[in-house]
C-alpha cells in the first residue's frame, strides 16, 4: 500500500469500528426514552426493566462510542491536514456546535446513570431526553460536515488561497437536510432492530407462554414498531439522498447504478457486479425506465454515464455492489417488520414461526451492515475527491511518513475493545438475569 | 482585544481548564489502582466515585481544544497535525484503552481489579505525553525535509527538555490529584481517606515544585527564547510560586477547631498557582504557535468565521452554564453523593 491508501486504510478502519458505536449511541437512547414513556403510561413494570437494563448497555457502549469518536476527531487532523485547514476556514461551526452537544451528552449521561435515586422521575425523563437530543445533535452535526464534503458551499478556491467565506452558507449546503436525516432515521432503524434481534434470540430460549418470554416479546414489538417506522422513512429519505446524487454528483449516482451510456428512460440494475471491460453490469435484474424515474420522476429523465467524465474522476465500480446492498437490506427491513407486526396483530394465537423469529435474530446486524455499506458507499463513491470538484484526497493527506507502523497499532486496539466490550456486556447480562429484576419489581 | 487575541485565550481557557481537569482525572485514576488493596479506608472508593461521572465530560475538553485550535487556527494545522502525528497517535491509543478499561471496571465487578490495572497505567501515561506537545512546539524537534515538516521524535526522547516537562506532568498529575481527593473525602467525612490523600499532597508539592523549576532551568538552554519571555513574566510566576506556599500552609496547618488544614481553601489557591503560571507560559509562548515558523497572526481564521464561531461559543455556554451547575451541585456539593458506598452502575 502506498501511503495514501494507508491513510485511508486507516482513517475508513477508524470510521468503521466508531460508527458502529455511535450509530447504537444514537438509536439506542431513543428505545430506552420509549420504554420510559410506555411505563409512565402504561404502568407495566416490564418496560421500566427494560429501560434501566438497555441504559446499562448504553453506558458501556459509550464506554467505546467516546474515546474512538476523539479518535476520529483528532486523526482528520493528523491524518487530513489539508483538509482540515480548509474545513477549519469554512466548516468550523458544525465541530464548534458539537462540542456542546457532547457536553449535554456527557452531563445528562452522568445525571442519568448515577444520580438516578436523587433526582426525580420527571428529571429522569429530561435527563434521558437530553441525552437523546445531545447524541442525535452530535450526529447531524457531523454528518454535515460529511455532506459538505459533497456539495461544498460557501467558498471558493482562488490560486490556491481560500476567499469569499461565507461560514452559514457553508452549514447549509444543498445536502445537508437530506444526508443528516438519512443518518439519523437510518440509526433509529438500527436501534430499533438491534433491540428486536436481541429479544428475539433470547425469545427462543424461553418456553412458549412462560414469563420471562411474554417480557422479551415486548421488546420484540416494541423493537419492530419503532425499526419498521424508521426504515420506512430510511427508504423514502435514501430516494431523496439518491436524487441528490443525481443532481450534484452525477458520476457518484452513475457508478451506483453501474451506468456508463447517458441516456433517457434509463433501466435500473439491481444486483449483480459493475464489469469495466463489457461495460455493463453482470448478472442484474434490469428493470426498465426504472432509473429514469427514480432520479428525476420522470421516465424521459436523462441520467448522465460514467462515459460522460474523465476516468480518472471515476469513483471505484464496486460501489454500485455496496450500494445495492443497503438499499436490499432496506428494503428487507421493512418486510421483516411488517411481517412481524402482520402476524402478531391477525394471527395472534399461534407463536411466531421459527423463520421468522430466524429473520427477527438477523435484522440487528444486518442493519449495522447497512450503515457500514452506505458509508463506504457516500466516502468512497467520493473519490478522488475530499471535497468534490475542490481538492482531491490525495492533496489533503499528511506529510508524515510514519503511517505503516500506526495503522497495525490502531487496529490491534480496536480489537481488543471490540472483544472487550462484548465480553463485558455478556458477563454483565449474565450476572444480572431479567428474572431477578422482574423478582425485585415485584 | 484584537480578534486574534481572543481566540488565542480562548484557546489557552480550554487548555487550561483540560490541564487541571485531566490531571485530576488521570490521578484519580492511578489512585483507585494504588490503594485498590486498602479495602477498609476508602481511598479507592473515593477515587471511584470522583472519577466516575466527570471523566466523560473531561474528555469533552480535549475534543474542545482540538476543535478551538483548527477553527481559529486553520493555517496551523497543518504544521500541528503532521509534527504531531506521532505522539498524538499514542496518545490516542492510550486514551482509548484508558476510557474504554475505566467503563469495564466499573460494570465487570469480578474482573474490577485487572481492569482497574489497565485503565489506571494507560492513564497515568498519559499527562507525560500530552504535554510533549509544549516542547515540540518550542521548535527544536522540527526538520523540515522534502518541503514537509517532520518531528524527530528520537531527538525529543533523548533531551533533557522534553523530560523535564514528563516529569513535571506526572509530578503535577498526582500531586493535584491527591490534593483533590483530600478535599473531595474531607467533604465526605473520610477520615482515614483524607489522611492518605493529605499526605499524599504534602509529599508531592515539593516534587512539583522541584520539577517546574527543573523545567525552567532545561528551557534556559534549550529554548532560550520562551526562557526570555518567561523572564519577562517574573512578577507572574513569583505571585504563582507565592500562591503555592499559600496552599502548602492551608494544607500543612492546624487553623481553627480543624486539626488538619483546609483542604478547600488549599485546592483553590492551587488551581489560581497553575492560572498564574500558565498565563506566564502563554504569554511568554506568543506570538508563536510553533516557533518560529507558525505564529497565531498567520495562522488565524478569515473575520466572517471568527464571528461566526465567537457568537456560537457565548450561545453555546450560555446555554450550558445551567446543566455544568447542576451536574456540579449533584455530584460536588451533595454529600449524599460522595458518601454512598456504591457505584451507580452496580446496582
Ligand atoms: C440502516 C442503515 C441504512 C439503510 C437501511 C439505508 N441506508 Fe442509505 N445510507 C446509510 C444508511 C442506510 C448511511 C450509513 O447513514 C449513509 C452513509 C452516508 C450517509 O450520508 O448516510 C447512507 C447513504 C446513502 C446514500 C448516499 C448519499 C451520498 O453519497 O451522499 C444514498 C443515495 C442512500 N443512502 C440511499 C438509500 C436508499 C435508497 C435506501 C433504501 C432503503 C437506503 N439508503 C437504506
Ligand atoms: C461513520 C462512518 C464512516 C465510514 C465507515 C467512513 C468510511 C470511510 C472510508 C472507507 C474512507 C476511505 C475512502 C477511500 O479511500 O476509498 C473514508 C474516507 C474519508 N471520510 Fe469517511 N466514513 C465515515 C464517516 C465520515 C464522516 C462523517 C466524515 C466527515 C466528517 C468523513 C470524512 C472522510 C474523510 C475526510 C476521508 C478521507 C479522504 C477520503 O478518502 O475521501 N467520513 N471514510
Ligand atoms: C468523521 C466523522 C466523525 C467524527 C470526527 C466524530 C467525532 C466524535 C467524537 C470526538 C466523539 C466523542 C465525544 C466525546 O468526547 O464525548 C464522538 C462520539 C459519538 N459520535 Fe462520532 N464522530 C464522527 C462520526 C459520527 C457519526 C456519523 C455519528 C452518527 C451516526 C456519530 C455519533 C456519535 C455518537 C452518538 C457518539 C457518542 C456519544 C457522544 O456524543 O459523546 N459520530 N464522535
Amino acid at each position: 500500500m502506498d501511503h495514501l491508501e494507508t491513510a485511508r486504510a486507516m482513517f475508513g478502519t477508524t470510521m468503521a469500528f466508531h460508527i458502529i458505536f455511535a450509530t447504537l449511541g444514537v438509536g439506542i437512547p431513543l428505545m430506552v426514552l420509549f420504554a420510559e414513556l410506555f411505563y409512565q403510561k402504561t404502568k407495566d413494570r416490564d418496560f421500566a426493566v427494560m429501560a434501566n437494563r438497555w441504559t446499562k448497555g448504553f453506558a458501556v457502549l459509550l464506554g467505546v462510542a467516546i474515546p474512538s469518536g476523539t479518535i476520529a476527531g483528532v486523526q482528520l487532523s493528523l491524518l487530513w491536514p489539508g483538509f482540515m485547514e480548509v474545513i477549519g476556514e469554512v466548516m468550523a461551526l458544525p465541530f464548534q456546535i458539537e462540542i456542546y452537544a457532547f457536553f449535554v451528552e456527557a452531563l445528562f449521561m452522568s445525571i442519568y446513570v448515577y444520580a438516578a435515586d436523587r433526582i426525580s422521575p420527571w428529571m429522569r425523563i429530561v435527563s434521558l431526553s437530553l441525552v437523546a437530543l445531545g447524541a442525535v445533535a452530535s450526529a447531524i452535526l457531523i454528518t454535515n460536515v460529511h455532506a459538505f464534503e459533497g456539495t461544498p458551499a460557501g467558498f471558493r478556491i482562488e490560486n490556491g488561497e481560500i476567499v469569499d467565506v461565507n461560514p452559514w452558507e457553508a452549514f447549509f449546503n444543498p445536502a445537508f437536510f437530506t444526508t443528516a436525516g438519512h443518518v439519523v432515521v437510518s440509526a433509529y432503524t438500527t436501534g430499533g432492530f438491534v433491540i428486536a434481534s436481541i429479544a428475539a434470540f433470547k425469545m427462543m430460549r424461553q418456553p412458549v407462554g412462560s414469563r420471562l418470554r411474554r417480557f422479551h416479546q415486548k421488546a420484540l414489538l416494541l423493537g419492530l414498531i419503532v425499526g419498521g417506522i424508521f426504515s420506512l422513512l430510511t427508504a423514502l429519505n435514501g430516494h431523496e439522498s439518491a436524487q441528490l446524487l443525481h443532481e450534484y454528483q452525477p458520476e457518484k449516482l452513475a457508478a451506483a447504478e453501474g451506468l456508463f451510456e447517458t441516456q433517457d428512460y434509463a433501466p435500473l440494475a439491481i444486483g449483480g457486479f459493475t464489469d469495466r471491460e463489457t461495460e455493463e453490469v453482470k448478472w442484474a435484474i434490469e428493470i426498465p425506465w426504472a432509473l429514469s424515474f427514480l432520479s428525476g420522476n420522470r421516465f424521459d429523465t436523462v441520467v448522465q454515464g460514467l462515459n460522460d467524465f474523465p476516468e480518472k474522476w471515476w469513483p471505484p465500480l464496486y460501489v454500485h455492489t455496496l450500494f445495492n446492498a443497503m438499499v436490499g437490506i432496506g428494503s428487507l427491513l421493512i418486510l421483516i417488520a411488517a411481517g412481524g407486526l402482520g402476524w402478531y396483530k391477525f394471527i395472534k394465537k399461534r407463536p411466531f414461526p421459527k423463520p421468522l423469529m430466524g429473520l427477527f435474530i438477523a435484522s440487528g446486524p444486518l442493519a449495522v451492515l447497512a450503515i457500514e455499506f452506505g458509508w463506504i458507499f457516500a466516502c468512497t463513491g467520493r473519490q478522488p475527491w475530499v471535497i468534490y470538484r475542490m481538492m482531491t484526497t490525495e492533496d489533503a493527506v499528511t506529510g508524515a511518513t510514519q503511517l505503516g507502523v500506526l495503522f497495525p497499532l490502531f487496529g490491534f486496539v480496536y480489537i481488543v475493545l471490540g472483544i472487550a466490550v462484548i465480553l463485558v456486556l455478556r458477563f454483565y447480562f449474565k450476572k444480572h438475569p431479567v428474572q431477578d429484576e422482574i423478582d425485585m419489581q415485584e | 482585544m484584537s480578534d486574534v487575541l481572543i481566540a488565542i485565550t480562548v484557546l489557552w481557557g480550554f487548555i487550561f481548564i483540560y490541564s487541571v481537569m485531566a490531571t485530576m482525572d488521570f490521578g484519580a485514576g492511578f489512585w483507585s489502582l494504588v490503594y485498590i488493596n486498602k479495602e477498609k479506608t476508602n481511598a479507592t472508593n473515593i477515587a471511584n466515585r470522583y472519577l466516575s461521572p466527570t471523566w466523560e465530560v473531561t474528555n469533552v475538553f480535549i475534543v474542545a481544544i482540538v476543535v478551538a485550535l483548527f477553527s481559529f487556527f486553520p493555517g496551523a494545522t497543518f504544521t500541528l497535525g503532521t509534527v504531531l502525528l506521532i505522539p498524538g497517535s499514542i496518545i490516542l491509543l492510550l486514551l482509548a484503552v484508558r476510557s474504554g478499561f475505566l467503563v469495564f471496571s466499573h460494570i465487570a465487578e469480578e474482573y474490577r481489579k485487572p481492569l482497574t490495572y489497565i485503565s489506571g497505567v494507560t492513564g497515568f501515561l498519559i499527562p507525560g505525553l500530552l504535554i510533549l506537545v509544549l516542547p515540540v512546539t518550542h521548535g527544536n524537534y522540527i526538520e523540515v525535509r522534502n518541503g514537509v515538516e517532520q518531528l524527530l521524535f528520537g531527538e525529543l526522547l533523548t533531551s533533557y527538555h522534553a523530560w523535564s516537562f514528563i516529569g513535571f506532568a506526572i509530578s503535577s498529575t498526582l500531586f493535584l490529584s491527591s490534593l483533590l481527593l483530600a478535599d473531595f473525602s474531607n467533604h465526605a467525612d473520610e477520615e482515614e481517606a483524607y489522611k492518605i490523600y493529605r499526605r499524599d499532597a504534602l509529599l508531592l508539592g515539593p516534587a512539583t515544585l522541584l520539577m517546574a523549576f527543573l523545567v525552567m532551568f532545561t528551557m534556559r538552554y534549550e529554548a532560550a527564547w520562551m526562557y526570555q519571555g518567561m523572564m519577562e513574566q517574573l512578577p507572574y510566576l513569583l505571585a504563582s510560586a507565592f500562591a503555592f506556599l499559600l496552599a502548602g500552609l492551608f494544607l500543612y496547618l492546624p487553623l481553627g477547631k480543624r486539626k488538619l488544614g483546609w483542604p478547600r481553601l488549599a485546592v483553590i489557591v492551587i488551581v489560581l498557582q497553575y492560572l498564574l503560571a500558565s498565563y506566564a507560559y502563554g504569554r511568554a509562548h506568543l506570538p508563536y504557535l510553533v516557533y518560529p515558523t507558525v505564529t497565531i497572526e498567520d495562522g488565524f481564521t478569515n473575520p466572517d468565521a471568527f464571528r461566526a464561531l465567537f457568537v456560537s461559543y457565548i450561545f453555546g455556554f450560555a446555554i450550558l452554564f445551567p446543566g455544568f451547575i447542576y451536574f456540579w451541585k449533584l455530584f460536588m456539593k451533595d454529600k449524599r453523593y460522595a458518601k454512598q458506598q456504591k457505584s451507580g452502575y452496580s446496582k
